[in-house]
C-alpha cells in the first residue's frame, strides 16, 4: 500500500501548500494582477496596431504567464524555509518523490488558474477571438503548464535555498524551457489561426515529449537536491 | 580510536606526465592549424575567412563533447558521491563554456562579412547561445552555493538536465526556422576542408582534455588547500 | 514496524560526520536500551545537535553505523524516521494553516491520519487557540505545538534537542512528562541540554560530548565550563 500511503502524503502537501498559499493575504491576487501588468506592457511594446498585436499574442501571453509564475514557484518553498519546516517534512517516513509530487501538485494548480486569468486578460487586450480550435488550445495550455510548473518547482527547490535567489530560479530556468515556450506559443498561434492541424499537432507532441523526459528527470534527481 | 578507511578526503593531484601531453597538445594544434592553412586555399566565396571556421567547427564538436562529460561525471557524481567527479563536471562545465563562447563569438565574426548581420536566428547558431546560457546558469549555481557538498548534488542534477535538453533545444529551434520558411544560411563546407577540419577537431579535443586536466587540478588544490586550511585552524587533523 | 522490542534503543557504532575538513563526530560509540533516559552535554559547538541530527536521519554519517530498534540509519531510513521523534530548537510549524491543521498535516504525513490531533493540543495546553491561526503564538506556544506534533507521532524514541528552552516551569514539566510516557512503554530518550537541572528528574544517565566522541558522564561531573564557539566552529556548522 505504499503508493496509497505516497498518495495520501503528496495530497496533503498539495492541500498545505494551496491552503497557506490561499490565506497569506493577496499572494495569488497579486501574482494575477502582475501577469496582467505585463500583458499591458507588451501591448505598448508592440501595439497600438491591431494586427501587430494580434500577431503577437500568442507570444505575449506566455511570457506573461512564465514572468509571473516564476515568482509562484520560490513562493512555494518559502513556506518551508520561513518557519523552518524543512526539517520536520524531511523527516517524515516516506518517500521524499511525493513531497514533490505534491508541490508539483499545487503549484499546477496556480499556474493554471494563473493562466486562466492571463489567457483572458489577452483575448480582450490583444484582440484576438475564441476560435472554434479552442479544446485543443487549453490541451496546449495544459501541456504548457506541465512544462513550465515541472522544471520550475524542481530548480526552486534549489534556487530557494541559495543566496541570490531571485536571478538565479530565472537564470536557470528560462533557458531550459525554450522548447516549452517555443512550442507552446507556435502552438497557440497556429491554433488561434483556426490551424492547419498538423503544425500545432507537431509541437503538440514536442510538449508530450518534453514533459514526459523532464517530469521523469525530475523525479528521479529530487531526492539528491532536497536533502539537508 | 580511528577513522578508518576514510573516503573522499581529497589528495593533492600529481601533475606526471599531464605536462608532457600538455606540449604534445600545443605542438600538435600549432601543426593542425598550420597544415589547414597551407593546404587549402582561399575560399571562392568566402576568401581568407573560411580559416576562422578550422577553429569555430571544432569549437562546437568540442563544446558538445565536454557537455557531454559534464553529464557522465555529474551522473557518476549522483552515484558514488566520490568529490573528484563532481570537480571533474565542474571543470568540463567551464571549459565547455568557454568553447562555447568561442564558437559564439567567431561564428558572429564570421557571418558579419558573409551574410551582413551580426546575428541571424539560425538554428545553430541560436541553440549555441541556449546552451551557453544553460551553462553559464550552471556556473552561477556553483557559485552561489558555498557548501561543497551540496553544490556538487545540485549541479550534478543542473549539469544533467542541461545536458539532456540539448538536442530537444535544437530540435525545437530548427522546427521553428523551418516553419518560419526563413532561409537557411548557407553553412555547408566544400569536401575538400574535411581532412583540415578533422586535423583541427582533434587538436581541439586534446587541448580541451588537457584544460580540462588544469582545471581539475586546480580545482583539487584549491580543495585540498581549503581542508587543511580548516583543520589547522580548528586544531584537529584532517583525518580525526 | 520493528520486531525485536528488546533491541537497543540506540547502538552507535564509531558514528563520525565531517563538514567539509572538519570532523565534528568522530567515531561516537555508544549504547542506550529500551525504558532508559539519558541527558547529553558538551560544549557549544561540541556536535551534539550533530549526531541527534545524524540519528535522526537528517544527516548521513560519513563513517560508521547506527540502529534505532535494529533498524539501520543509513540502510533503513524510513523505519528510523518512524521509530524516531526529533524535537529540534526550530519549531518549524506553518504560519497560516491553524494549530489543528498542523498537527493533523503532520499526523498524515506521518502515516497516522486517525491520531487525536485535538487530544494531544489539549495535553499542551492548546486546545483554547487550536482553530487560530499560528501566526502570532508566542515561542513558548509555537515549542508546546511542536511538541504536540511529537505527541501524535508517539515514537519510541525521543531525541530532544534543548527541549527546555524558551518553556516555562509548566513546559518543562510537559517534557519530562511525555519523556516519562514514552519510558513507561518500553521507549527511550537522548536528551540534549545545556539546563541539566531540568532533566535531572528524567535521566537516568549521562553523556558527555568531548571531542566528538561520547562518554559517559554522570550527574556531579556535568559541571564543565563551555568555552566561548569560535566564529570558525560557528561557520562551519551547517
Amino acid at each position: 500500500m505504499a503508493f496509497r500511503d505516497d498518495w495520501m502524503r503528496a495530497r496533503a502537501v498539495a492541500w498545505k501548500d494551496l491552503t497557506a498559499e490561499r490565506r497569506s493575504k493577496a499572494g495569488f491576487n497579486s501574482v494575477a494582477a502582475l501577469g496582467i501588468t505585463i500583458l499591458v506592457l507588451f501591448g505598448f511594446a508592440l501595439g497600438p496596431d491591431t494586427e501587430a498585436i494580434r500577431a503577437a499574442a500568442p507570444g505575449a501571453l506566455w511570457l506573461a504567464a512564465l514572468f509571473a509564475g516564476v515568482l509562484a514557484f520560490n513562493r512555494s518553498y518559502q513556506l518551508e524555509l520561513e518557519g523552518g519546516a524543512l526539517e520536520p517534512l524531511l523527516l517524515y517516513p516516506g518517500s521524499r518523490r511525493s513531497l514533490f509530487a505534491g508541490k508539483l501538485l499545487a503549484n499546477f494548480v496556480f499556474v493554471l488558474l494563473l493562466m486562466a486569468i492571463v489567457i483572458v486578460a489577452s483575448l480582450v487586450l490583444f484582440h484576438v477571438e475564441v476560435p472554434g480550435t479552442w479544446p485543443a488550445l487549453l490541451g496546449v495550455a495544459l501541456l504548457g503548464a506541465i512544462g513550465l510548473v515541472t522544471l520550475g518547482t524542481f530548480y526552486a527547490a534549489m534556487a530557494s535555498r541559495s543566496r541570490a535567489r531571485e536571478v538565479l530560479l530565472p537564470l536557470l530556468l528560462f533557458p531550459m524551457l525554450v522548447p516549452v515556450l517555443l512550442a507552446a506559443m507556435e502552438a497557440t498561434k497556429a491554433l488561434l489561426a483556426g490551424d492547419v492541424m498538423r503544425e500545432a499537432g507537431a509541437w503538440a507532441s514536442l510538449l508530450v515529449a518534453y514533459d514526459a523526459i523532464f517530469l521523469s528527470a525530475t523525479f528521479l534527481a529530487f531526492d539528491a537536491v532536497i536533502e539537508a | 580510536m580511528t577513522t578508518a578507511a576514510v573516503p573522499n578526503i581529497l589528495e593533492p593531484p600529481r601533475p606526471g606526465r599531464w605536462a608532457w601531453f600538455g606540449v604534445f597538445t600545443f605542438a600538435f594544434l600549432v601543426a593542425a592549424q598550420a597544415i589547414s592553412i597551407a593546404i587549402s586555399p582561399p575560399d571562392r566565396d568566402m576568401g581568407d575567412l573560411q580559416k576562422i571556421l578550422y577553429i569555430h567547427v571544432p569549437a562546437a564538436w568540442n563544446m558538445g563533447i565536454c557537455y557531454l562529460l559534464v553529464a557522465v561525471y555529474s551522473f557518476r557524481y549522483l552515484w558514488k558521491r566520490d568529490e573528484r567527479h563532481d570537480l571533474i563536471a565542474a571543470s568540463a562545465a567551464e571549459v565547455g563554456t568557454v568553447l562555447n563562447g568561442l564558437t559564439l563569438a567567431l561564428g558572429m565574426i564570421w557571418g558579419r562579412p558573409t551574410w551582413g548581420v551580426w546575428w541571424t536566428w539560425d538554428a545553430r547558431l541560436t541553440s549555441t547561445l541556449i546552451m551557453f546560457l544553460v551553462f553559464a546558469g550552471y556556473l552561477a549555481l556553483r557559485a552561489f552555493v558555498e557548501e561543497p557538498e551540496r553544490r556538487a548534488r545540485w549541479s550534478a542534477a543542473a549539469g544533467i538536465f542541461g545536458a539532456i535538453n540539448y538536442p530537444v533545444v535544437y530540435m525545437s529551434v530548427r522546427w521553428w526556422r523551418t516553419l518560419h520558411q526563413v532561409q537557411s544560411s548557407p553553412g555547408t563546407l566544400d569536401p575538400n576542408y574535411t581532412l583540415s577540419l578533422r586535423l583541427n577537431a582533434f587538436a581541439i579535443l586534446f587541448l580541451c582534455i588537457y584544460f580540462i586536466r588544469r582545471r581539475y587540478e586546480a580545482a583539487l588544490t584549491e580543495r585540498v588547500a581549503e581542508q587543511t586550511l580548516q583543520a589547522a585552524a580548528l586544531g584537529g587533523s584532517a583525518r580525526g | 514496524m520493528i520486531p525485536d522490542s528488546a533491541a537497543l534503543a540506540i547502538d552507535a557504532r564509531m558514528l563520525s560526520r565531517r563538514f567539509g575538513a572538519r570532523w565534528v563526530l568522530r567515531g561516537a560509540s555508544f549504547t542506550l536500551g529500551a525504558g532508559e533516559a539519558a541527558g547529553l552535554v558538551g560544549p557549544n559547538g561540541s556536535g551534539k545537535s550533530t549526531l541527534l541530527r545524524v540519528l535522526c536521519t537528517l544527516l548521513r554519517p560519513t563513517t560508521g553505523s547506527a540502529t534505532i530498534f535494529g533498524a539501520d540509519v543509513t540502510r533503513e531510513p524510513d523505519l528510523v524516521r518512524d521509530a524516531a521523534g526529533f524535537f529540534s530548537p526550530v519549531p518549524g510549524v506553518y504560519e497560516d494553516l491553524t494549530a489543528r491543521e498542523n498537527v493533523r498535516f503532520a499526523a498524515t504525513m506521518l502515516r497516522r491520519p486517525d491520531a487525536d490531533a485535538d487530544g494531544a493540543l489539549e495535553r499542551v495546553g492548546l486546545a483554547h487557540v487550536a482553530g487560530d491561526r499560528v501566526r502570532g503564538f508566542s515561542s513558548g506556544m509555537l515549542r508546546r505545538l511542536s511538541l504536540a506534533r511529537l505527541l501524535v507521532h508517539r515514537p519510541r524514541l525521543l531525541l530532544l534537542d534543548e527541549p527546555y528552552n524558551n518553556f516555562d516551569a509548566q513546559g518543562i514539566g510537559l517534557v519530562n512528562d511525555v519523556i516519562r510516557d514514552t519510558l513507561a512503554v518500553g521507549g527511550a530518550a537522548l536528551v540534549v541540554v545545556h539546563d541539566v537541572a531540568s532533566a535531572m528528574p528524567v535521566a537516568g544517565r549521562w553523556f558527555a560530548l568531548l571531542d566528538g566522541r561520547v562518554e559517559p558522564s554522570d550527574a556531579a561531573s556535568v559541571g564543565y565550563t563551555s568555552p566561548p564557539a569560535s566564529p570558525a566552529v560557528v561557520a562551519g556548522v551547517r
